[in-house]
């Protein structure tokens, strides 16, 4: 039995176009992202252990112990896992997703994305803003307490405005802010301005006294990131709804933990494939060069999983800086990004490409065929946990991830020769 | 990467380095024009930046850059040699190697480049012709996506199997497609020329052509006698043989029976196979318009019923153009309008001569064009007794070495065997300049013949380098007390980029006997070395026998749109005659990799 590519691929492709990821609610990840428990910490990234993790993705986990009150310092924390105690499970096996160190604990509030034309669901954390914060390893008193604010404060009063929307279109936020000039990964600060537009009145009426109003909306407003977090889990729905098409070569996931690059494929189940993560290339900020930089981290490559981020490159010129690059080169990035997608988008359109829509479905094939591969557009870490963001750059997955994945594939489909 | 490793020349002090890199694709013209950055280097004598293909390692051995490694690399492998005035220098030049190629990368920033041709098919939906000259291994595949995707195929790359084209050729016939080729140089569609054409005057007579620089000649001679062409399809040199069926002769002759603004056809090829030829005369007869044939060295008139079937016979390439246009005129379907004929006088007037040669002496013709190599051979059968060469040439002795001339020679080298991993020498004329001073050195040689073709897509400026490397020649006999005459045909019209009338004047200027009829050109040089040899009267060639019309000059360019895949300077030739072009950034597919290749095609 042979099975027509072409056409399951075009069926991933339709599933991940067609699906509507509505913004529902904020829960507990506890109580909300499923086979999540007590002693469970999800991190971005594919599989990995304690003794692989990079700086920032362990500074991130124990600043999650130390936040879940299990750990009073690093070295109680780094027991608490190294035992097995504490497991640890990448976001992608439970349909979440995190930015940076992607690290997800308990009680952590997460946004839940509904997709509601296939009522798939899908998962991400709230986002702390720029500075020392647990997605790039910090985990000082500083980020602690922000945390807790975070968690005390805000999620309360976010969650009842986001319920009082009764939901949040972020397919049609994004495809508004992809003619705002954002591309949806790097870019999105037209994104988070509407988000605080739309959640805004909803928060004043949820609010228990003007301040604490004004502190969340301010939270929200000032932070270029807030709608990221909620962006990836509306990604990572579409990118699920195309995901397990038998015979399809897309591909469904992509992600870094900080050591390895990983990647999932539509037509073969939950199997992995990674290789070692490279550096992303960019700008670093003043005092910071390459060197001090960390392999590339974060899930929030499935935004170019569903044909935004670097893909959309050209609807957000104003970031091609971050490449050294001409506007120009930011058209160029999404024309080099059809050569290997096996669709255009038809929500998401680029003003610039006379509204043709974004490059969507990476075809394995087209990748190992022309050998260009993916482009993404990323922040970079400090290597040393705590430091933070050092600067933002691109980064392509290595090519032998694709052809390993390929040769897999034609095994798995009785292909070979 | 290995070191470089460092030998001694003969020189004495000077160092030979050569570094070899696996698995590396380049375009040939960026190989050409990294050789020459390289050369230019400071304390860089001499550099060869070849892919490691036998023939090509042949020529590095006579120019004496092979080493060791060079010679062990694959033809898949990139092979970096530096002749330096000291290993230092050596060194230093190869360490400039990524920061020269790169250089030329960033310098294509701009507008978007597709690396596919389907993506190339959605920036020029217009586009309804793709030109294909990557290197043989990989065009039929590209080929064949291009038919797929519903585009005309100028199938440029030689070395592609003859199943493959005959394969090719039927599915473009069952698509109603064209595909010219493979091995195909020259076209002329829709008042734009492919491959290596010259500007000519657009007219009524189309040609169908299985020959290259034979299809360059005659359309030359047709312009420089004041008419012009409808359509000029080339088949590739193969197309006219038993297996391949002039498949692509018949459909072009179908075109160009159905095409209004046709009233006289010519069709040109090396000798085919006497079935094939049959066939495709059945099929000239079938299109009710006059036909001129030339089968190189198989001229005459196999049946008497040919001529009242408006079929004529030509001999020469010049002929040729001179039976068409008389034809034409004589067809009547044309009412001569006053423009006024070419201006430019060639200087090789009829009857010019060549001054006789030293006795016992021999001739070295170094081609670029094959089918003038193919004529000059036919040609001169009837003033050399016998005469080697490195092609499929008729009445010749093959060459044992094709890189080392013996006694009379006539050597095309723009054959397979050169071509591999190189440039085509009407576009690189570093072979033939290194070729004409071996054979200056050569007591041997009394006379070198050589072709200078013009037009899109050759050289911008042969003369200007073929021109010193002539000097050079003729100083290097003389200092070794030798005579040693050098004949140049120049095939190239007015309207030419490279300017005929300049190039002409350079040559000369060099010392050389310029000529811009082949016949005459080969008579010339049968003449000096044979006297008694059988001198066939030349009809005479009036620029102004045949004034155009207002019709020849009807269709315009303005309506060609392509894409190119390979040879980026097909792509400026296209634009600089105003058509609309888009370049694909090509590589190999799976890098090179055959196994990956081979699984992706599987999965397709």
């Amino acid at each position: 039995m042979t099975v027509n590519i072409d056409n399951a691929n075009a069926v991933a492709v339709e599933r991940m176009i067609e699906a509507r990821p509505v913004l529902t609610g904020l829960g507990k990840a506890l109580d909300t992202v499923p086979d999540m428990h007590q002693d469970l910490l999800l991190h971005a990234g594919p599989p990995i252990a304690w003794e692989d993790a990079s700086g920032p993705l362990r500074g991130a986990l124990i600043g999650a112990l130390i936040f879940e009150g299990r750990a009073e310092e690093e070295k109680d924390a780094a027991q608490l896992i190294a035992s097995g105690e504490v497991r640890l499970s990448p976001c992608h096996h439970h349909n979440a997703v995190g930015p940076m160190a992607g690290v997800i604990s308990p009680s952590m509030a997460v946004y839940e994305v509904e997709n509601e034309t296939h009522g798939n669901r899908a998962y991400s954390n709230l986002n702390e803003g720029y500075g020392k914060v647990l997605r790039y390893g910090a985990y000082s008193e500083e980020v602690q307490e922000r945390l807790r604010w975070m968690h005390d404060v805000m999620a309360p009063v976010l969650g009842a405005a986001i319920e009082a929307c009764s939901g949040l279109d972020i397919r049609a936020l994004l495809a508004e802010a992809l003619h705002m000039g954002d591309e949806g990964h790097n870019r999105n600060k037209a994104g988070s301005v509407l988000f605080t537009k739309l959640l805004a009145p909803h928060i004043a009426m949820a609010a228990p006294d003007p301040a604490t109003a004004a502190a969340v909306i301010d939270a929200l407003g000032e932070n270029a990131l807030s709608v990221l977090n909620p962006v990836m889990a509306a990604c990572k729905a579409m990118a699920d709804a195309g995901h397990g098409v038998e015979g399809s070569t897309i591909v469904s996931t992509m992600a870094r933990n900080g050591t390895e690059f990983g990647i999932r494929v539509s037509g073969m189940g939950e199997r992995w494939f990674t290789s070692p993560c490279p550096q992303p290339v960019g700008l670093y900020f003043p005092g910071f060069s390459a060197e001090d930089g960390n392999p590339d981290i974060g899930d929030s490559t499935i935004t170019e999983t569903a044909g935004l981020g670097a893909f959309a490159m050209a609807a957000a010129p104003a970031i091609v800086t971050f490449v050294s690059g001409t506007p120009q080169d930011a058209l160029n990035a999404t024309l080099e990004m059809y050569e290997i997608t096996a669709a255009e988008h038809t929500a998401f359109t680029i003003p610039q490409l006379d509204f043709r829509g974004t490059p969507v479905g990476i075809d394995l094939r087209a990748v190992v065929e022309t050998g260009i591969t993916p482009r993404v557009n990323t922040g970079i870490a400090h290597k040393e946990a705590g430091v933070g963001q050092i600067g933002a750059g691109l980064v392509r997955p290595p090519t032998e991830l694709f052809t390993e994945a390929l040769i897999a594939f034609a095994e798995q489909y009785g292909f070979q020769e | 990467m290995d070191e470089p490793l460092a030998q001694k020349g003969e020189a004495g002090a000077s160092a030979l380095l050569a570094e070899v890199r696996t698995g590396s694709y380049y375009d040939s013209v960026v190989l050409m024009q990294l050789q020459r950055a390289l050369a230019d280097l400071p304390g860089v004598l001499d550099a060869g930046v070849v892919m490691g293909t036998p023939a090509n390692k042949e020529l590095l051995t006579q120019s004496s850059l092979d080493t060791d490694d060079a010679l062990r690399a694959a033809p898949e492998d990139l092979i970096l040699v530096v002749q330096a005035e000291s290993e230092q220098a050596g060194r230093a030049a190869l360490a400039k190697v990524d920061d020269l190629l790169s250089a030329r990368r960033t310098q294509q920033t701009g507008a978007y480049r597709p690396k596919t041709l389907s993506s190339a098919t959605r920036m020029i939906p217009e586009a309804d012709w793709t030109l294909v000259s990557v290197p043989g291994a990989y065009a039929a595949a590209v080929a064949r996506d291009a038919l797929n995707l519903g585009q005309n195929v100028f199938l440029y790359s030689d070395n592609v199997s003859v199943e493959d084209e005959v394969s090719l050729k039927e599915s473009a016939a069952g698509k109603g497609l064209l595909i010219m080729g493979p091995d195909c140089g020259t076209a002329r569609v829709n008042g734009v020329g492919l491959g290596f054409a010259n500007r000519v005057r657009q007219g009524r007579i189309g040609i169908v052509a299985a020959s290259g620089t034979g299809l360059q000649a005659v359309m030359v001679g047709i312009h420089r006698l004041g008419a012009g062409i409808s359509q000029a399809y080339g088949t590739g040199g193969r197309d006219l043989t038993a297996a391949v069926k002039a498949r692509t002769a018949r459909q072009a002759l179908t075109l160009l029976r159905e095409d209004a603004n046709t009233d006289l056809i010519v069709i040109v090829s090396k000798p085919p196979s006497s079935s094939v030829a049959m066939q495709l005369l059945s099929a000239a007869e079938a299109c009710d318009k006059p036909v001129v044939v030339n089968f190189i060295g198989h001229f005459g008139e196999p049946n008497a019923a040919w001529p009242a079937a408006g079929i004529s016979f030509a001999e020469t390439l010049d002929g040729t153009a001179e039976l068409a246009v008389q034809n034409l005129a004589a067809s009547g379907s044309d009412h001569p309008s006053g423009n006024p004929a070419e201006s430019f006088q060639p200087t090789g007037a009829p009857g010019q001569r060549v001054s006789p040669v030293r006795p016992g002496s021999c001739l070295r013709a170094l081609y670029s064009g094959g089918t003038l190599a193919y004529e000059a051979l036919y040609l001169l059968q009837a003033f050399l007794p016998s005469i080697r060469s490195n092609g499929p040439l008729p009445g010749g002795l093959q060459m044992e070495n094709a890189h080392r001339s013996q006694g009379h020679t006539v050597v095309d080298l723009g054959g397979d065997a050169f071509t591999v991993g190189r440039l085509h020498p009407m576009l690189d004329n570093d072979l033939r300049i290194r070729r004409l001073l071996q054979e200056a050195e050569d007591p041997e040689t009394g006379l070198i013949l050589l072709d200078v073709v013009l037009g899109d897509g050759a050289h911008p400026n042969p003369a200007s380098e073929l021109g010193p490397a002539i000097e050079e020649a003729i100083v290097t006999a003389a200092r070794n007390g030798r005579s040693m005459p050098v004949v140049a045909v120049v095939i190239g019209t007015d309207a030419d980029p490279q300017g005929l009338g300049r190039q002409v004047e350079r040559l000369e200027e060099a010392g050389a006997a310029v000529f811009t009829r082949h016949d005459e050109a080969v008579y010339a040089v049968g003449r000096a070395f044979c006297k008694t040899g059988e001198d066939r009267p030349l009809t005479s060639s009036d620029p102004n026998s045949y004034v155009p019309s207002e019709r020849d000059c009807a269709a315009k360019a303005s309506d060609f749109a392509a894409i190119n895949v390979g040879l980026e300077s097909f792509t400026d030739s296209l634009r600089a005659q105003g058509a609309e072009v888009v370049q694909v950034d090509w590589r190999p597919p799976a890098g090179g990799d055959n196994r990956l290749a081979g699984l992706l095609a599987r999965l397709r």
